[in-house]
């Protein structure tokens, strides 16, 4: 009985900290930051309608904010991150009636899911800034 | 980059690994050590590090990474053989699981270079210098490259992997036609390596409770067999927030399996069998 002695813990082997980012991984935890961030991006909203109700002070002042060129740049990461998480969203549809498994159709449509953002993105600013004169 | 089988090695990668501290939520006890460095005998010509993680539960210290120089003109093509050459010249201490050395017995399921394979289907040739060789991750170690795998095997039998039946046994085998036998392909091949719930990310974080991709595709397996009559039974065990849906379709799983298997796709079957059951 002497010789007992208490083991300590096994380690855990690393996890995060080794494993090779992919794809399959970026792209879903991608798809919640992008869901924090909208958010966050939803409340904004609400405070810009809110200002329209309130009187032109307060509306001046809320779309002086989104005007500023890090208002735009943080507008442009929130079209972005929009249009990937509508994607992604798209992409998890497809999934839920078990079609897009083969692995050659996960990275197609998760590509897919990144190149039609970009497009996204930059098709809509470009609209808005044409329909802005 | 566009992968097409999950054997495929990734000829680059933007990130080797997350942009997440060495020791991120990592307990005292797991935190990994600088270990000792074991050159290359004298004269070796084609010479490979590998870094390698070792533990030793007597000695009372820390997990550490221990590189290693192997001459790979006197060793075999494989991951495998590495070890073993490692073990034979070098560090007889060198502890790892290993049996039948061509992918069917899932022993030497291990993390290379980032990712769950196996040793012995996995070629030097295809690791990044130096290697970088780990235990499957998120596990308790019982030493070296050996996991403790007993909380995924109770996970197992959860799902109660046997055959069930409620009508009377029949004289001869319970028939299949062709159509349904084909329903089991892609899901009866799995091994147990236990590659793929390693390396899932949400079993990293609710491990406890989350049964993994494992687990799941084996309970697909039964649940896709005509001949099993358990399916209600076997849906009321799946059907809890944790046991199941803790599956984001992160597909991890499906990018690591080694034998080219769908845990995936079996676990968006079963979740479509729960829906498709209440309406």
């Amino acid at each position: 009985m002497s010789n007992f002695t208490v083991r300590r813990p096994r380690p855990l082997s690393p996890n995060i900290q080794i494993y090779r980012p992919q794809l399959t991984s970026v792209l879903s935890i991608v798809n919640r930051i992008t869901g924090v961030i909208l958010s966050f991006c939803a409340v904004v909203l609400v405070i810009w309608l809110i200002a329209a109700t309130t009187g032109p002070h307060a509306y001046a002042d809320v779309q002086g904010a989104i005007a500023s060129w890090i208002g735009q740049i943080m507008l442009f990461g929130c079209t972005f991150a929009f249009f990937l998480h509508l994607c992604g969203g798209i992409r998890h549809l497809v999934w839920d009636t078990c079609h897009g498994f083969e692995l050659r159709w996960i990275y197609a449509s998760g590509w897919t899911v990144v190149a039609a953002s970009v497009m996204l993105t930059v098709a809509a600013w470009v609209a808005s800034l044409f329909m802005a004169g | 980059m566009i992968i097409e089988s999950s054997d495929q090695v990734p000829r680059a990668t933007l990130f080797k690994r997350f942009p997440v501290p060495r020791n991120f939520g990592v307990a005292p006890e797991s935190r990994i050590e600088r270990g000792k460095m074991w050159p290359a005998p004298a004269g070796a010509v084609h010479v490979k590090s590998f870094e390698i993680y070792r533990y030793d539960p007597d000695s009372g210290a820390n997990p550490r990474l221990d590189t290693f120089e192997v001459d790979l003109d006197d060793c075999g093509p494989m991951v495998l053989d590495a070890l073993f050459w490692i073990k034979n010249k070098v560090d007889s201490t060198l502890t790892f699981r290993r049996s039948c050395r061509e992918g069917i017995c899932g022993s030497c399921a291990m993390n290379m270079d980032g990712t769950n394979w196996l040793a012995c289907t996995r070629f030097i040739s295809h690791l990044a210098t130096p290697a970088t060789v780990y235990p499957l991750a998120n596990m308790r170690i019982i030493k070296d490259l050996v996991p403790d795998l007993i909380h995924l095997y109770a996970q197992y039998a959860i799902i109660e992997p046997w055959l069930q039946s409620k009508t009377p046994a029949p004289e001869r085998e319970r028939l299949q036609s062709p159509e349904e036998r084909s329903k089991l392909d892609g899901y009866y091949e799995c091994i147990l390596c236990f590659c793929c719930t390693s390396g899932c990310p949400s079993h990293w974080w609710n491990g406890d409770r989350f049964l993994g991709p494992a687990a799941l595709l084996q309970a697909w397996r039964w649940l896709a067999d005509s001949r099993d009559e358990a399916t209600g039974e076997r849906l009321d065990i799946l059907e809890d927030p944790f046991r199941l849906y803790r599956c984001h379709t992160i597909l991890n799983c499906t990018r690591t399996c080694p034998k080219g298997l769908n845990p995936g796709k079996g676990i968006a079957e079963i979740k479509k069998m729960v829906i498709e059951r209440r309406s």
